[in-house]
């Protein structure tokens, strides 16, 4: 089939004039990305209110009474581990605080109510029930374990 | 399946070199090929045949990993990235230039943040995905976790 050949011949070309700018601005961009990336994941943030929120985590099996760090986590997420590992770190040293992982997947209904896009993300969830703070990405152990430090002596014992 | 994290990094350095050279020039033949390894790993990423290269070129050089992880991330995002591929070949066969070089380049910018940057693609995109798409996936397949 000479014409099909033709035209291929063309489209191949076509690939390599624009190729160039293609791959020099994808690069440029991506880099970009990357970097901005780089800097959010695993920062720890304060949460905003979200609503229905509490009966969410309710859903989810988080009580009352002291800190509870809930990390949603799913399959195809390799930093779930490691964050799971911090989170156990974190429940070690920090003594009342509990820790429950969420698989996303199976509570998407929770996931949009909490507002989680990603994983891993983990919410800081205080005795009162109110999420505190939230961060994606893996977080750093020193810095989780003083935030949750913060959580529980806010709380009258 | 746990597998060496490097090896997975490895591979998106070489599908990164692969799908610049096939944007530059090498059309479509190597996206032809790249698509049958992005296939492969999909299938087993223990017969991905980069991670093969690395398993008999670099591995022996290194120190064993510290920690292994689960195939399953590196899995979906050869199947995105086998998804990007196709839509690039449908466009470089339908006469659709365009159509090919944004998607190889969407297929060039997950795979280099993959490698530079170690950035997961399936926890940035698959939740999301789900969100979006509606009922889990564990509603219709009755699978364990």
């Amino acid at each position: 089939m000479p014409a099909v050949a033709l035209w291929q011949v063309r489209a191949v070309h076509d690939l390599s004039l624009t190729g160039l700018a293609v791959v020099a601005g994808v690069l440029v961009v991506a880099t970009a990305v990357g970097l901005w990336h780089r800097r959010r994941d695993g920062r720890i943030t304060a949460a905003g209110p979200t609503a229905g929120a509490s009966a969410a985590l309710a859903g989810l099996g988080v009580t009352t009474g002291a800190p509870v760090l809930v990390q949603f986590s799913s399959a195809v997420c390799a930093p779930c581990q490691a964050t799971r590992r911090v989170l156990e770190r974190v429940g070690r040293t920090v003594d009342g605080v509990r820790l429950l992982e969420v698989d996303a997947e199976r509570h998407l209904a929770a996931a949009r109510a909490l507002d989680v896009w990603r994983t891993p993300t983990v919410l800081l969830v205080d005795g009162d029930g109110r999420i505190a703070r939230r961060v994606s990405g893996v977080p750093d152990a020193a810095e989780l374990t003083a935030a949750v430090r913060e959580l529980t002596t806010g709380m009258p014992r | 399946m746990l597998i060496d994290p490097r090896a997975p990094r490895f591979a998106a350095a070489i599908t990164t070199g692969v799908l610049a050279v096939a944007l530059l020039g090498g059309g479509t033949p190597l996206l032809i090929v790249q698509a049958v390894v992005f296939a492969i790993t999909a299938a087993n990423p223990r017969l991905g045949p980069y991670g093969l290269l690395y398993r008999l070129i670099l591995a022996p050089r290194l120190t064993p990993p510290t920690e292994l992880e689960p195939a399953a991330p590196v899995r979906f995002a050869q199947v995105v990235g086998l998804i990007f591929i196709g839509v690039a070949l449908v466009g470089q066969f339908a006469g659709v230039p365009v159509l090919a070089l944004a998607a190889t380049g969407a297929a060039l910018a997950a795979a280099f943040l993959n490698a530079a940057f170690d950035l997961c693609l399936g926890c940035l995109g698959y939740l999301a995905l789900r969100r979006l798409l509606g009922r889990p996936l564990a509603a219709r397949v009755p699978a364990g976790s």
